[in-house]
Parts: C-alpha cells; structure tokens; sequence
C-alpha cells in the first residue's frame, strides 16, 4: 500500500496536477480553457441567429459581416409573405413536421428500448449473437445506397405519400438500438434484475420500473439525436411522398430558398434557416438539462 | 395426449399439453423475450434486411434505374480494383481521413464531455460543443466556404494578408495540398456530435459512491480515477462511440462535397461514399455504385468487428 501511495506523489506535480487544476477544485480555470473552444464552435448557431436579424443591403455584402449591426424583423415579414405564396398553407407544413417528428421519434426510443432489454438482460437468448450482429452490421452500411433499394420496398408496400412511408422506414434504428443496449449492458446491475425476478415481477414491469428509470440519459439523449435527424431530414418527404400536402417544413423551406426567386429572398432564407434551427436548440436544451438530471432520480446502484 | 389445444404463435401452429414440451416450452423460456424484440425486428427486417439485401444483389448488375437488372457478375467488382484509377485515390484520401479524424475526434469528444461533466454551466457548455452537429449544413455550406474563401476577402486569406504571412490569396479550397487537411479540419470541429453526447450521458450513469470508494482504496488522482473507474465504467458507450467514428470517418461525404466540390479539382477531396454518390446520382449506374457500397460495407465492418474485440463489453471488473 505504502507504494502504491508513493508513486502518484510523484505525478501529482505534473499531469495530475493541472488535470486537478482543470476540474473540480478550481472550475475557474477549467472555464478559461473551455469557453473560447465552445465560443469558437458555436460561432454557427451565433451566424444562423445573427443573419436572421440583418438588413437587406448587411446580407448582400461580401464578405458578410458575422454579426448583425442594425437589427431589423424585415425577413421574418418577408418569409411570411414568401409562405403566403405555397400551395398549401404553412401551417399544414408545420403540423405534418411536428405530426411525423413526434410520432417517429416515441415510437422509436419506445421500440429500440424494449429490443435492447433482452438482447441485453434476458439470461439466455437463443440468436442474440446472431441479432445483434446484424445490427451492428446495418449501422455499417452507407445509408446513401440502402436509399434506392428502400424505395423499392416503399413502393412495393403502397406506401408513397402517406405519412407511413415517413414514419415506418425510420422506425428501424439500428443506431439507437445499438446505443441503448450499450447503455443497458453497464448502467442497470444485472443483480437488480435477477432480484425483482426473483421477487415474480412481470418482465414488463421490470422494463418499465427499473431498466427505463436506470438508462433515463439514454433515451433522453435518443431523444435529441432522433428530434434533430428527423426535424432536419428533407430526403424522405422529398422521395417518399408526392402531394405538397404531405410535405414537412424542411421540404417547404428548400422550396422557398432554391426557388427561381431566390436571390430576391435572401432575407426569408436566413429567416427560415433561422425557424428551422429554433426547434432543435429548444428540444435540445430541454432534454439535454433531463440528461443531466437524471443521476439524482436513477440511484439505485448494485 | 388427451388435452391437447391448438395455440396460434407467431411460430405457426404449435400444441400446447399439460407439461409444455418442444416448441411450447421454448417459447414460455422465451417467448416475451421475442415479443419485446418483434416489433423492432419486423422493422429493421423490412426496411433494412431487404434493402441491404437488395443492394448487394445489385451490385453484380447492370441498373441503371429505367430498366430492369440485369446480371453481370462481377464485371463491376473487376472495374472497380483493376480499372477505376478515381477509386484508389478515393481509398486514399478516405483512409488518410479517417486514420487522422477517426481517433483524434473521438479522443476530444471524451475530453471535453469528461471537462464539462462536473461544471455548473454543463448544459450550456454542451449546447456550444454540439452546435456544429445541429446547424451541419448550413455551417458547413456558408460559415466554413467565407472563412476559406480563395479570393482576398476569405475571412481567413484576409487576416493571413493582414498580418504579413502571405502575399496572395491562397487558394484553400483549389489547391491539391490544401483541401483534405481543410476537410479534417472542419470535421474535427463537426465531431463533438454523436460521441460527445454519448459519452455525457454515459458518464452520468457512473455512481458518484464509486469515486469515493476509490479515494478510499488509494486513488489520489485524477488520472488515476479515468484509467481505473471512468473509462471501464462507460466502456459500452466507448465502443459506441469508436464505431460511430469508424462509421464517420469512412462515410465522410458531405463535408469533403460541400467544401471542395463534387468533383473536386484533381479529384483531391474526393472519397469513397463521395465516388458511390458520383455514380448512383449522378451518372445513374446504381449497379457499380452499390458495388462500391458492398466495398466499403466489408473494410467498416471489419474494423467494426475489431473495436467490439477490443472494447468487448464482458464485465471483468
């Protein structure tokens, strides 16, 4: 023991040391380092923010000015005016985003969850190599390629424009499958389980009680990842459906911002990249606060 | 054999007897372990098995969208090792991404998740390092093409011109030497996503208790406390994290396109999945570009298979 003691003395005036000096002890310095890396890497979000505010004649310069010098909510009536000219009101664009976005996104932790709970926990599972291998090879195929072939499956199902060609092939998550069961495999005991089975509870019920509490920062990170995928994606809508009715906020704003009259509306671009980001800054910083919670409320530990 | 009932399963008919037996009895083992599996199962099954599936058969055609298949064998496999010349470069700029990017990304998405994690201000602090993952394309698309722009306006050229370095605009996105180091640069910013995230919520799962105990047994520092309690505790989400970044880094597309081109002069940012795009989007020869898909499926693979050995989630701990 007495070694063992000895020798990180030695370190501690070196690496340990700053490392000490970087976290907990003293965050000042930690926060020294951190905030111009976050600043740097959050210059997009600032950009997207700022160009949303600017003037006409601040959005036509070049190079343009990062940040905006006279604020103005010109674009936002712009982007209003520009909406009024779809075919369908924006407001069914809106509601299929949100419609499909929420839908696919619960379905999907709800369904990658319970797959990972066996593949996981179940004491003996004939196939779970054989499962789960598959999976890990689906997250290594191109996801550029698999699309043709999936419209041939789409298509083949009648599922074109109907909001199933937009939710169903999503549900199949391989990545989000894969990450819970990561999760489940270390951050519930396995003796925690064996004990409620032990006790006669339901396998459902132990999935809901106790394995769902356990892996919150999973699916709440799932959550994130699924809301900001989903929100953003204009492939689907693009290919798997016909009608503009059917059509999501992302395929409407390609429509506003790659139309013939474009250049013209440079402000009602940067107003929508604007509304499109809003979203996902929003989920993000509420499940992401849930993530952080979470440790208090999931303490029980083997 | 006298009370005997015909039960439907999702295996087909099956007879259920006082005492279950074969079939029955597996299925009272197992059976709720495959109804929670089915639903996903059926899903991937559908929408991803079968595409797959398809696309590997396609990859020994001849498709070009308009007409139907037709079978060539491994023409497409002969052309794309002896004859595609764009490929090998293709193979050689992607390796020399992912060798760089694949490990430096995942080694800062650690670092700066473990940082962050004590802190107060964490969730603010982890919006601005996940910022570039949101706002990818418009980031990628406006913000990166002003700062590297080649003429003397660049955000970057200007500041070089400003304080004396150069004499003339650099060409950052034109010239050969410059663009995949510009590439692997953006990228290595773009990659506190997935990892980054992951690793953050993994490290919240580490029982706070477990420092303690570990004080107690002699740990004195903090370097200490990673090697010995942090880094096998979220083990899982480490290989997680190492397959996304094997996965990123061999698929990389849309930054190298968005930034040099498709494509791009000399062919010096191009990639694999960016020769595969070439083919099944813009030449419509879905047949040799899903060939290269099944290419890049077995070396990601394969790599993958050497993580999970690596990273193999037994608990010995």
């Amino acid at each position: 023991m007495a070694v063992l003691v000895q020798r990180p003395q030695t370190v501690d005036f070196s690496v340990s040391k700053v490392l000490r000096f970087l976290r907990k002890q003293t965050p000042a310095p930690s926060y020294l380092f951190l905030i111009p890396m976050a600043v740097f890497s959050m210059l997009p979000i600032v950009y997207v923010i700022s160009t949303a505010f600017k003037p006409l004649e601040e959005l036509l310069l070049f190079p343009p000015p990062f940040l905006v010098r006279r604020p103005t909510l010109d674009n936002f009536q712009d982007l209003l005016l520009a909406t009024n000219a779809l075919a369908v009101p924006f407001t069914r664009y809106l509601f299929n985003s949100i419609f499909v976005v929420l839908t696919t996104v619960l379905l999907q932790v709800m369904m990658c969850s319970m797959c990972a709970y066996p593949l996981s926990k179940a004491r003996v599972l004939p196939g779970r190599n054989f499962i789960f291998g598959m999976i890990v090879a689906a997250l290594m195929f191109a996801p550029q390629v698999t699309r043709i072939p999936q419209y041939l499956v789409v298509q083949k199902i009648g599922l074109i424009d109907t909001y199933g060609a937009l939710i169903l092939p999503a549900l199949a998550w391989s990545y989000g499958l894969f990450m819970m069961k990561q999760f489940m495999d270390n951050a519930v005991p396995n003796e925690l389980i064996e004990a409620a089975r032990v006790d006669g509870a339901h396998e459902w019920t132990i999935f809901w009680k106790i394995v769902m509490p356990n892996v919150a920062p999973a699916w709440n990170t799932l959550l994130i990842f699924g809301f900001i995928q989903l929100w953003n994606d204009s492939f689907s809508p693009l290919v798997f459906t016909r009608s503009e009715a059917m059509k999501t906020v992302s395929v409407a704003m390609i429509s506003l911002t790659n139309g013939p009259a474009a250049i013209a509306r440079q402000g009602a671009q940067a107003a929508a990249a604007f509304l499109m980001t809003a979203p996902t800054i929003t989920v993000f910083l509420l499940r992401q606060a849930k993530v952080i919670q979470t440790m208090a409320h999931s303490g029980i530990k083997s | 054999m006298a009370v005997r009932t015909e039960v439907m399963t999702s295996r087909g008919m099956v007879s259920t007897a006082a005492r279950p037996e074969g079939l029955a009895l597996f299925w009272q083992k197992f059976g709720t372990s495959y109804l929670f599996m089915a639903p996903f199962l059926i899903f991937f099954a559908v929408f991803v098995v079968a595409p797959v599936l398809t696309a590997v058969y396609l990859s020994f055609t001849y498709f070009n969208v308009l007409e139907a298949p037709r079978f060539i064998g491994w023409s497409n496999y002969k052309l794309l090792f002896l004859e595609d010349d764009v490929f090998i470069i293709a193979i050689a700029n992607t390796l020399t991404f992912a060798i760089i990017t694949g490990p430096v990304g995942f080694f800062l998405s650690f670092m700066f998740a473990w940082l962050i994690n004590p802190l107060k201000l964490k969730t603010p602090l982890a919006l601005c390092f996940y910022a570039p993952s949101i706002t990818g394309a418009v980031a990628m698309g406006v913000v990166w093409k002003i700062v590297f722009s080649g003429d003397r306006y660049g955000y970057l050229n200007n500041w070089l011109l400003g304080i004396g370095v150069i004499d003339e605009p650099y060409q950052f996105l034109a010239e050969q030497a410059a663009i995949m180091p510009v590439i692997m640069f953006v990228a290595l910013w773009m990659s506190m996503g997935t990892g980054f995230l992951v690793f953050l919520a993994g490290l919240q799962t580490v029982p706070s208790d477990l420092y303690e105990a570990g004080k107690m047994d002699g740990i004195k520092n903090p370097l200490q406390e990673v090697w010995y309690i942090t880094l096998p505790m979220i083990k899982p989400q480490l290989l997680f994290g190492s397959v996304m970044a094997v996965v990123a880094g061999f698929s990389v597309f849309e930054v190298a396109t968005s930034l040099a081109g498709l494509p791009s002069p000399l062919y010096a940012g191009h990639t694999i999945v960016a020769h595969m795009y070439d083919f099944a989007f813009i030449r419509f020869e879905m047949g040799y570009a899903t060939t290269v898909a099944v290419f890049l499926f077995l070396l990601t693979f394969g790599l993958g298979r050497l993580l999970m050995r690596m990273f193999s989630s037994k608990n010995e701990y």
